[in-house]
Formats: C-alpha cells, sequence, structure tokens
C-alpha cells in the first residue's frame, strides 16, 4: 500500500529524513519508535503533504499513485488520514461543521454520494461514542480550548469519519491518562481490517500493549535503524536507544 | 505625475478657488435656508466656514494624515447643493434592518415618509435636525459641537458649516430603548455629478438611560461622492449605549467620518464599526472617558479589496480616575488594499487605575496588500494597566495544512480560515438583522463562500 524508498528531505535547508525506506501493506499495523528529533513528526507530515518542506530524493507510492504528486487534499482524498502530534485549533469553525466539509469533500473526490444533514448526523452519533468524546466538543470550533486529551481523542474522531485507507497516528497516546489511552487503542482496533494500515508513532510500548503492531521500526537521526517484531519494543523499553547507537 | 507635483497643483487650485469655489456656493446656499438651529449655529457655521476657507485640505506632509492618500478628495468638485432626491420604500428597502426602527436620511436630509416613525421611537426622542422638534431645541443648542471641535479638524469644519438637517436622538434619563435605532444614511445622485453630502447625528443619552443605535451608509448608485458625517454622542451617568456602524458604500465614496463620544461617571459607550464599502474610507473616532468607573468598547473590522483604502484614527482620552477601554480592530485585505490603524490612548495625570486595552490584528491575503499599525500611547499617570498589541501577517500555514490534510481543497481552507479571523467580531454583533448582513457579506467575498456557509 505505502512504498517509501529512500526518502531524503530537507527543512530550512537542514536535512532531516536522511534515506528513508518503509514498506507498509494493507491490513498492517507500523509502529515507529525513536528519540525526540529523529525526524518522525516530518516523516508523518511529509506524508500528509505538508509543502514547506522539500524532498530532495527518493519516492513515495501509494495504492497506485505517486503520493509526492499530490496536494495535500488530494492525498486525504485518496485515503491518508494523518492524526496531527499538535492538532492545530481553529476559533470560529464548528468542529461538526468542519468535519461535515472535510467528509464531503472526499466523498465527492471518490465520487460517492455526499451526506445531507440527518444522514451526517447520526454518523457523527455513533462514532463519537466510540472514542468517548463528549458531544459538546462538536459544537465548539475546532480544537479551541480542547485539553490536550480531547484534542487527540478529536483526531481519532475525526478519523472514524472520514475512514481513511491509511492512518499516520503521530504521538496520539501523548498526554493521555490511561482510560483515554484505552478508549483511543479501542477506537485503531475497531477501524482495523485487511483493507487498511496504520502507522503509529510513539514512545511508549504500553500504546503497543493495546494495539499489537505487526511491525516496529526504530528511527534514528533520519533513517530506520531496526526493524522487528512487537517484541523490538520491549527491548527498547528496556534498554533505552542507546544499545542503538552502534546501528545508526 | 508625482506625488508632489500632484500636491502642487492641488495647493494651486485651492489659491485659485476652483474647488473651493463649490464650497462657496454650496456655503451661501446654507446660509440662506432658514436656519432652525437658532443663532448659535450661525455663528458656529461662519467660524467653521472660515476655518476651513484657512486650512483647506490635509496633504501628506500632515503626520495625521500621512499614510492615507485623500487625493480624490483634493481633487474632485463635489456639489453640496444638489436637487433633493425622491425615492420609493421599494428602492430603500434592501438596506432596512429587520426588527430595528429604521431612520432614514437621504443625502444628509433626514426623509420622514421613508422612515418609521420619528415621533415614536420606542421611548427615544428623535427630530430632524431641520425641522427641530421645539422641545428637543436647548438640548440642541446646548450640546451640538462642543464635543466634535472644529479647529483642528477640516471635515468637522466642513461638515459643521455645511450640514443641512441630520437627526437628534435623546434618551431620556432611565429610558430603556429595546428596539434598535437604525439611521440609514444613503447617497443617491440625481445627475452623474459628483456630489458631497454632511449627515449629522447627535445622541444624547441621560441617565442611566439605554438604547442600541445603528448608522449605515450605502449608495444606491455609482457615482462620486463625499460623505462626510459627524455624530457626537454624550452618555450621561450609568448610560448604556451600543453603537454600531456600517460603511457599505459604493467604491467611487470618499467617506470621511468623524465620532465624538463624551461617557461620565459608570457610563458605558460600545462601538462596533464595520467598513468593506467605499474607495477611501477615514474613521476619526474619540472618546472622552469624563467620569470614574466609565468604559468605552471600540471594536471595528474592515475587509477591503482592490485599491480601497481605509483608515481608523483612534483617539481614547481618559480622564477620570478607574476608567476602561477596549479597542480590538481586525483588518482582512487582499490585492492593493492599504489600511491605517491609529491608536492614541491618552491618560491624565490624574486619572489613575485606568485600564486600557487596545488590540490591531490585520490579515493580508495577498503579498501587495499594505497594513499600517500605530499605536501611540501617551501615560502621565503612574498606576495604570495599558497593553496594546498589533500582528500583522499572512494566514497561518499550519491551520491550511491542518484543514488541507482532512480532504478540504486550498480555496476554501483560506476561506474558512478567513472567515474565523472575522468572527470573533462577527460574534460581538448583537443585533440578529445586521450580523446576518456582515455574514451574507463575508460569504460572497470569500472563494467557495458555499462550503464556508455551511461551515460556521
Ligand atoms: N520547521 C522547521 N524548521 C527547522 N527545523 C525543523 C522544523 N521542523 C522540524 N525541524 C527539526 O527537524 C528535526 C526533526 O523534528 P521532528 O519533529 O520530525 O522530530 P520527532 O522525531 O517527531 O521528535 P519528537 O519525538 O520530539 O516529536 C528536529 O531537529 C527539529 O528541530
Ligand atoms: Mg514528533
Amino acid at each position: 500500500m505505502l512504498e517509501i524508498k529512500d526518502l531524503q528531505v530537507k527543512v530550512n535547508d537542514t536535512e532531516i529524513l536522511k534515506g528513508l525506506s518503509l514498506s507498509v501493506k494493507a491490513g498492517e499495523v507500523h509502529a515507529i519508535m525513536g528519540p525526540n528529533g529523529s525526524g518522525k513528526s516530518t516523516l508523518a507530515q511529509v506524508l500528509a503533504g505538508r509543502e514547506d518542506y522539500e524532498v530532495t530524493g527518493g519516492s513515495v507510492s501509494f495504492l497506485d499513485d505517486d503520493l509526492l504528486e499530490l496536494s495535500a487534499e488530494e492525498r486525504a482524498q485518496a485515503g491518508v488520514f494523518l492524526a496531527f502530534q499538535y492538532p492545530v485549533e481553529i476559533p470560529g469553525v464548528s468542529n461538526t461543521y468542519f468535519l461535515k466539509a472535510a467528509l464531503n469533500s472526499v466523498l465527492k473526490a471518490r465520487g460517492e454520494k455526499q451526506l445531507d444533514a440527518i444522514d451526517f448526523l447520526k454518523l457523527v452519533r455513533e462514532r463519537v461514542k466510540v472514542v468517548d468524546l463528549d458531544e459538546s466538543l462538536m459544537k465548539r470550533p475546532v480544537n479551541h480550548g480542547f485539553s490536550g486529551g480531547e484534542k487527540k481523542r478529536n483526531e481519532i474522531f475525526h478519523m472514524s469519519v472520514l475512514e481513511p485507507k491509511l492512518a499516520i497516528l503521530d504521538e496520539t497516546d501523548s498526554g493521555l491518562d490511561i482510560d483515554a489511552l484505552r478508549t483511543v487503542a479501542g477506537g485503531v482496533n475497531s477501524l482495523r481490517n485487511e483493507g487498511r494500515a496504520f502507522v503509529l508513532i510513539t514512545h511508549y510500548q504500553r500504546l503497543l500493549d493495546y494495539i499489537v503492531p505487526d511491525v516496529v521500526h526504530v528511527m534514528v537521526d533520519g533513517k530506520i535503524v531496526r526493524t522487528g517484531g512487537k517484541e523490538l519494543a520491549l527491548e527498547l523499553e528496556e534498554k533505552g536507544y542507546g544499545f542503538l547507537e552502534g546501528a545508526a | 505625475m508625482s506625488d508632489q507635483t500632484r500636491a502642487e497643483q492641488a495647493r494651486q487650485k485651492w489659491q485659485q478657488g476652483d474647488l473651493l469655489a463649490a464650497y462657496r456656493a454650496d456655503y451661501a446656499s446654507v446660509e440662506e435656508q432658514r436656519d432652525a438651529l437658532g443663532d448659535r449655529a450661525g455663528e458656529l457655521r461662519r467660524a467653521a466656514f472660515a476655518r476651513f476657507e484657512e486650512q483647506g485640505f490635509p496633504g501628506r506632509r500632515d503626520e495625521e494624515w500621512r499614510h492615507t492618500n485623500i487625493g480624490v478628495v483634493r481633487s474632485t468638485a463635489y456639489q453640496g447643493h444638489q436637487q433633493p432626491t425622491t425615492l420609493t420604500r421599494d428602492q430603500i428597502e434592501p438596506f432596512l434592518y429587520r426588527g430595528c426602527h429604521n431612520l432614514v436620511v437621504v443625502n444628509g436630509r433626514v426623509a420622514p415618509e421613508l422612515s418609521d416613525s420619528l415621533a415614536s421611537a420606542g421611548g427615544a426622542r428623535v427630530s430632524s435636525l431641520a425641522y427641530l422638534d421645539a422641545s428637543l431645541r436647548p438640548l440642541v443648542e446646548e450640546r451640538i459641537a462642543t464635543a466634535a471641535k472644529f479647529d483642528n479638524h477640516p471635515f468637522v469644519a466642513l461638515n459643521t458649516a455645511l450640514f443641512r438637517d441630520g437627526l437628534v436622538i435623546d434618551l431620556p434619563k432611565e429610558a430603556v430603548v429595546e428596539m434598535p435605532l437604525h439611521v440609514l444614511n444613503l447617497s443617491a445622485h440625481a445627475s452623474p455629478d459628483p456630489q458631497a453630502s454632511y449627515p449629522r447625528l447627535l445622541i444624547n443619552a441621560e441617565a442611566q438611560s439605554q438604547a442600541t443605535i445603528i448608522e449605515t451608509y450605502a449608495s444606491l448608485d455609482d457615482e462620486p461622492t463625499l460623505t462626510c458625517p459627524v455624530t457626537e454622542a454624550f452618555c450621561a451617568e450609568g448610560a448604556v449605549v451600543r453603537h454600531y456602524k456600517v460603511q457599505k458604500e459604493s467604491l467611487s465614496a470618499a467617506h470621511m467620518a468623524t465620532l465624538h463620544v463624551e461617557i461620565q461617571r459608570d457610563a458605558q459607550f460600545s462601538s462596533q464599526s464595520i467598513s468593506h464599502g467605499g474607495g477611501l474610507v477615514r474613521n476619526d473616532s474619540r472618546a472622552a472617558l469624563r467620569g470614574s468607573g466609565s468604559d468605552a468598547t471600540l471594536n471595528g473590522l474592515y475587509v477591503v479589496a482592490g485599491d480601497q483604502i481605509v483608515d481608523n484614527h483612534m483617539y481614547v482620552e481618559h480622564e477620570a480616575p478607574n476608567a476602561t477601554s477596549h479597542e480590538l480592530f481586525k483588518g482582512i485585505l487582499s490585492e492593493r488594499a492599504q489600511s491605517v490603524f491609529n491608536g492614541r490612548i491618552y491618560v491624565h495625570r490624574s486619572a489613575q487605575k485606568t485600564d486600557a486595552k487596545q488590540t490591531n490584528r490585520n490579515l493580508l491575503l495577498s503579498d501587495r496588500a499594505v497594513a499600517n499599525s500605530n499605536p501611540q500611547l501617551e501615560i502621565f499617570a503612574d498606576d495604570v494597566r495599558c497593553t496594546h498589541g498589533s500582528t500583522t501577517g499572512h494566514l497561518e500555514e499550519d491551520a491550511l495544512f491542518y484543514l488541507r490534510s482532512r480532504g478540504i481543497d486550498a480555496d476554501a481552507a483560506t476561506s474558512l480560515l478567513t472567515y474565523a479571523f472575522a468572527s470573533e467580531f462577527v460574534e460581538l454583533v448583537e443585533v440578529e438583522a445586521l450580523r446576518d448582513d456582515l455574514q451574507e457579506f463575508l460569504f460572497s467575498r470569500l472563494p467557495g463562500g458555499e462550503i464556508v456557509r455551511q461551515a460556521v
């Protein structure tokens, strides 16, 4: 589904991704771990189509498309979703209506029927339960004044409504209490199926107790330096990134 | 032609009396008209016109006018003494606000036949100035031109010399006027010649009275116009006046407006000023906080494009202790539009415990748009809190990207965020018809406005 080959990316003239390769098949869950500043969020944002990051080499294909040729909105319409590490507050735009505009753009691009207000509300009611998001947050402006945990749940809620093919979750577990973590993981698990893939960026093994990954990658200094099964996460938790120094 | 030669030519024209002749003719005809305002008005007009003749129009070298090119006013012979225009209620219908008491002024003259009742305006006492109600005469004679002084302001001088009519709104002691009063100022041309009008509004809010007063300025055609209004408001102890101003004239209009407010003990004056019409717009607003515990809230939103120029010159004067003032001005500029925000706050030595806050935020939607922002704090008391902040910039990349990454295309995302920028102000508009009107304007102005309409 997603094939990244030797990806090199510069931000403000600094090389951040230095030849990164990654292959994700439909139905798989991949976890990416790695120290602060290693480039995890940069990778996530580049995949979602952020324009101020300069791709200087490599390729990314998604299903049948050259992903790097698509605009951010075209990627979303093709089925890529990024749950932001820092969801953006947008005062003045209601969460519900924003999501409706997003869903209808995505449906329109896919040639599917757009939802009217009633069907949309039904869908929202159903999905909001999955992430246990307070319904009052639906009427508020997008992320505006939401607590850290509410923002993260809201990202998963958006995901569950937009039903992407590839979902990239950038530290969605950070800042969540244990109950919220369970709910968020439950939301992700309920969306797992053979047609959909997940890339989870995380610092904590504990998320992977709830969402069991097929593959774990370790990223250091803009590259994947180690790939393994879920036991790799346990090993990291125990020994820290230090034991990989030599590998980088 | 360079600016300088243009200025030189304009000055020569002035000296030769070309333009001045038009204003002199107007002045002569005003003098002929039986002046309802009594003896004091005649004196006032004479002094004001003499002042105008002497000063002429300000130029770029004038500190107060440095960033605002009023070339069009300096080079157009506007006629003030045009034929009265007759309009039908159908023509003005689109400009009326439902749920409001509509008072219609055409080319500076009150049009009772187009207005809701002047005699009974929900507890307010309303009269035309030209046909002044005898019971309001003492008030008008006492108050008029005492807040808006013409000595230092050419457009106040012009209005004071040349206004032919206007409205006085008196809120009796403890009167609570529920229905907003809407003063609709229309400009309508009988001929394509450039024409001037001088709307005048006097608001007197007696102790503990409350009302909402809206001033709208609109055009019925595209011919060149100079609109030069002066509004004075006096808020006595404990009065609450909510004022709105909507500027939506045609792009051929130059609008040079003055608002002067005096606020006594525990009284509140709030103003929301919306400006999106007019080719050249200048708002000089001045609030004097005269009494302890008084509050002035002066907010504004300007949305300009093309070659529009909008200039908000604010002057808040804290004369008494424990008074508060808040100013929030937001601007959205596209294409080659220019804006000026000049926020002067003057805190007198005696005005201890002043709390003054001023904010100006500009959103530039093009690289050629220019926003000038100039706070001017002069503080002579030591125990005060005065803050000011000013930002000018483009839309946040982070927010745009967030919206686009959810599938919303770039145009719609830009429009959504632009609307969101304005929404803080939109929410301050408490009069429903006015808020709807503003929203409709914003939707019509934004590309992909349909999506925004659904999203807010
Ligand atoms: N806009 C930017 N301008 C300059 N440097 C940037 C920018 N964005 C990211 N960087 C730098 O790129 C590097 C990688 O950042 P990135 O956010 O991708 O790391 P990360 O692995 O997600 O870290 P964390 O675990 O702390 O979230 C960091 O050194 C960061 O300072
Ligand atoms: Mg990160």
